[in-house]
This record gives structure tokens, sequence and C-alpha cells, in this order.
């Protein structure tokens, strides 16, 4: 079953679009990765999923279950964030706010669902430290953690390992596939890096000169010539 | 030490001491509450043109002969918070040239009118009492009193309301408005709560020193405390210790009170800067 469908979605800020026409589904328990170019409007199409932006033009139809936003996004970092005094237990609970409404005060049922994030994405050492305190890679936990609070369905997630050292990355990876595979939770991911987006994702999005959606596998076929290797950069093949 | 305490007993006696010390603190407290935030939100600017605009405000209803200065001024500087805010957001103007635009206009069109229409003998003391609130926390009438407590009272419940709500949209506002907190909302409680407080602390401190009292007590807690609920007490228990002693201390010396409170702020950061120093912890 369809989860997210966008249908001829043309999406940008202040009335100018950035990427154009584009139509794509994504079922449960899919892993679709966007890879494109650095200003090709990934994130700007992310944050036009997300509701942060209204679409330029076009519709995007979610499935019942993430009508109420039941999504979880991880973002890139910002600078506030950086020297943010907060615990990570407390960053990880307002991953709740969503389930929270207008309740000003976490229950105990989200408490714990905040204690359990925390212990999957294996930090609960950390859980009394200071975020800014703790490393990139330990920091994108806590983000996910927090991410987690918010959804059992879908992840977004801009640019997950961006900053993180190669054996770094390569543990947040284990952990998406994880959460993919065996909670079976949809995963939508920007990524730079296409080696990694061809090896674990099941379908890719395309953006830029032109665009392509399609599964992995075929995304392959049609652009094996264009990435002798698979480690080009742009779809262009001079 | 003794004749210390007998003259503070000797003080104690007159209600306006007492008024003061009550008000005093229940400003220090509501001030130091969304310090963390405006800090950490980068508005620690919006403050500082907000206090500004609130002495503009507060001249014209001088000028006005009211009686009462606190409605209007209250009035005018919510709503130029809420414009702020805006304005930040979606104009042309950026955000900083816009503050810095108001703020000083503010300020100009609020001395030239107390020139124009001045209504007593001494101008540059009225002056200088509003942008430095000499001694206006020992003249609040009875009502003003009562007019403050009930905002401290409201802008503290307000703030512990929303304490999960601001404390995720300021460390990150993307996420909130994903999983539907409504941030704009947020924002503008933010900012008309701040407008409040400014007005509010104008009669302890004066319209220039009113950031002092809003950011020294959350930057002193940020040197020792690592998480949010912890620098928020902290930054609250130091705002109403700073406020107390500097009362205390220009009743017995006879300073100025908003500048001695300053003083004792400047004093507590210090403190605790070396504190987190020492501790190894804190940032930046």
């Amino acid at each position: 079953m369809a989860q997210l469908i966008c249908c001829n979605l043309s999406a940008g800020y202040e009335g100018k679009a950035v990427v154009r026409n584009l139509n794509f589904q994504v079922h449960a328990g899919d892993y679709l990765c966007i890879v494109g170019e650095n200003g090709s409007g990934k994130t700007t199409l992310m944050k036009t999923i997300l509701g942060l932006h209204p679409p330029i033009s076009g519709k995007i139809f979610m499935d019942n279950g993430l009508k109420n936003r039941k999504i979880g996004y991880l973002p890139q970092q910002t600078d506030v964030q950086k020297d943010f005094p907060a615990s990570v237990r407390e960053i990880v609970l307002s991953g709740c706010q969503g389930r929270c409404g207008n309740r000003p005060f976490y229950s105990r049922t989200e408490k714990q669902m905040a204690e359990d994030a925390i212990r999957k994405m294996e930090i609960s050492h950390l859980a009394k430290r200071c975020y800014r305190s703790l490393s990139g890679g330990q920091q994108q936990r806590v983000l996910l953690a927090r991410a987690l609070c918010a959804t059992q369905k879908m992840l977004v997630l801009d640019e997950p390992v961006s900053g993180l050292d190669p054996k770094v990355a390569a543990q947040m990876y284990a952990q998406i596939e994880k959460l993919n595979r065996e909670d079976g939770i949809t995963v939508i991911m920007i990524s730079h890096d296409i080696e990694a987006a061809l090896r674990y994702a099941t379908h890719i999005l395309y953006i830029g000169d032109r665009l392509f959606f399609g599964s992995n596998a075929s995304y392959q076929r049609q652009f094996s010539q264009a990435f002798p290797g698979l480690k080009g950069k742009g779809g262009d093949q001079s | 030490m003794t004749a210390v305490l007998e003259k503070l007993l000797f003080y104690w006696n007159y209600p306006f001491v007492r008024y003061a010390l009550a008000v005093g603190v229940l400003i220090a407290l509501c001030s130091s509450l969304l310090g963390v935030t405006l800090v950490l939100k980068r508005f620690s600017f919006i403050g500082d043109g907000l206090s500004h605009v609130a002495f503009g405000a507060m001249s014209v209803a001088s000028v006005m002969k009211l009686t009462d200065d606190i409605p209007l001024t209250l009035g005018i500087t919510v709503v130029s918070a809420i414009l702020l805010l805006r304005t930040g957001q979606h104009t042309k103007i950026k955000g900083d040239a816009a503050i810095a635009m108001i703020s000083v206009g503010a300020l100009a069109v609020g001395y030239l009118l107390m020139n124009l229409f001045s209504t007593s003998a001494n101008l540059s003391g009225d002056v200088c009492s509003t942008l430095f609130g000499s001694t206006s926390i020992l003249t609040l009438t009875q009502t003003e009193v009562w007019l403050c407590a009930g905002l401290s009272v409201l802008v503290a419940a307000v703030f512990v309301l929303f304490y999960n709500k601001i404390f995720a949209v300021t460390f990150d506002e993307d996420f909130s408005k994903a999983v539907g907190t409504k941030a704009e909302v947020y924002n503008l409680v933010i900012a008309v709560t701040v407008a409040v407080v400014i007005v509010l602390a104008m009669n302890l401190v004066g319209s220039l020193l009113i950031s002092a009292l809003v950011i020294f007590p959350a930057i002193s807690a940020m040197r020792v405390y690592q998480n949010f609920r912890a620098v928020t007490i902290c930054s609250a228990a130091l705002s109403v210790v700073c406020a107390v002693l500097g009362i205390l201390v220009s009743i017995l010396g006879g300073t100025p009170v908003g500048s001695t409170i300053v003083a004792v702020n400047i004093t507590a950061f210090l403190l605790f800067s070396a504190v987190g120093r020492w501790m190894g912890g804190g940032g930046g």
C-alpha cells in the first residue's frame, strides 16, 4: 500500500520552483534515497513533503496513518544546537511533542517511549550527558532516537552521515538499515553518497538536469554506463 | 554588622521598601525565565529593541499626563513585539536592521516628546530615571504593585505551562513544525511574554538595563549547568538572589537600584564563569 504519493509536484520557496513535475510513490517498508547534486533542491523537496513549505503546484497524498504528521524527521544540524545546554534525555523526549498535542506535559507512556528509543539507539550511558559535549556520531544517534519517538512508520533523514568519519558513518547506515528491515519503518533519505545509496536503498529518486524514479536495480541498469564503478557524481557522461 | 541589620530593620518598617523587594523578586524571577530561550534563539536583540520602544511609549504616557502609565506602555510594547517578530520573518528589511531602526527611532522620538511637552522642572532627572530606573521601584503606587505582581505570576504561569513546547521550538523549529507543533504560535507567545517582562522590568532597572536582567542570569547558569531544566532553575534562582542583594545594597549605600542589581549580576557571571572553567564543563 502506498504511504506517500507525489503527483506532478513542484517544490520551491517564495513562489519559485526548484524541482518540477515530480511523480513518485513510496510504499510501506521502502528505503528511498534521494540523490542529486548540491542545490538541486533535495532538502527543499523534503521540507515540502514534511509540510514545512507549501508545494508550488501538484499534490502530496499521505496514508491515513501519517496524516497527523506521524513522520520522524532528522534534520541537518543547526548552529543553535551546537552550544545548546540540554541533556540527551530532554532532547529525545521532545520527539514526543506531536503526541502531546496541546497537553502541556509529557505523560508516563511518552517518557517510557523516550527511554525505549534511547535504549534502541544504544545511547543509554549518555542519557544524562549534555548534547553539546557529544561527538558528531553520538549527536546523530540522539536525533535519530528523537525521530523514533515521533513515528513508528516513516523516517525522513537529511544527510544523516554528513561530517561523520567513515567508520561511524557505516555504523549509522547499519542502524538505519536495521530500523528499515527489522521494524519495517519506511526510510526516505537524502544522500550525497551514491555508493551507499545503491548499497542500501530499494528505490532511487534522482533530481538534477533530468529526473529519475525507480527501483535500485533499474537505476543501475539505466545508469551503469554513466557511473562506471558506481562512483560518479553527476549524470553526465563526458 | 548589627548596625547594618538595624538599618535594614529600620527600612523594613516602610511599606514602600517591602513593596520594592516583593516586586523586585517577582520581576527578577520572570525576566530570567525566558533568558535562556532568547540567548539560544539569537533573540537577545529583540529584547533590547523592545526596551527602547517601551521608553518611547512611557514618554508618550507621561506627556499625556497619565497617572498610570503601565497599561499604555504594555499595549504599545506588545504590539511592537508582534510586529518585530513578523518583520524578522517575512519582509525585505532584514530583521536586525528593522530592530535597530525601531529601537533608535523610539528612543529619539521619546526624548523629543519629553523635551517638547516637558511637564516637570527636572527633565534630565526624569529621562535619567526612565532610562536607568534610579528610584522608580521605590515610588510605585499600590495599584502598580498589584499590577506588577499579577503580570509576573501570569508570565511565570505561561512559562511553566509552555515549558516543554518552548524547549522544543528553541532547540529545533523545523522538527517541531514537521511533527505538527505550531511553532509560529509559540514564537508569538515568547515575543509577547518578553514584551510584558520588559515593561515590568522597566520599573526595576530602567529601560536601558533590562537586557542585562534578561541575559546575565541565563548566561551565568549556562556556564555551569548542562541541561535545560537545571539552567532554567539556576538562572531563575540566581536572578532573584542578585535582585535582592542589589536592592539591599542600594538601600544601604544609597546607590541607584538598577545599576546596582546589574553590577551584582556581572559579579555573579564572573563567579560562575570561574566555577565553570574549574569544573571543566560549560561551553564556549
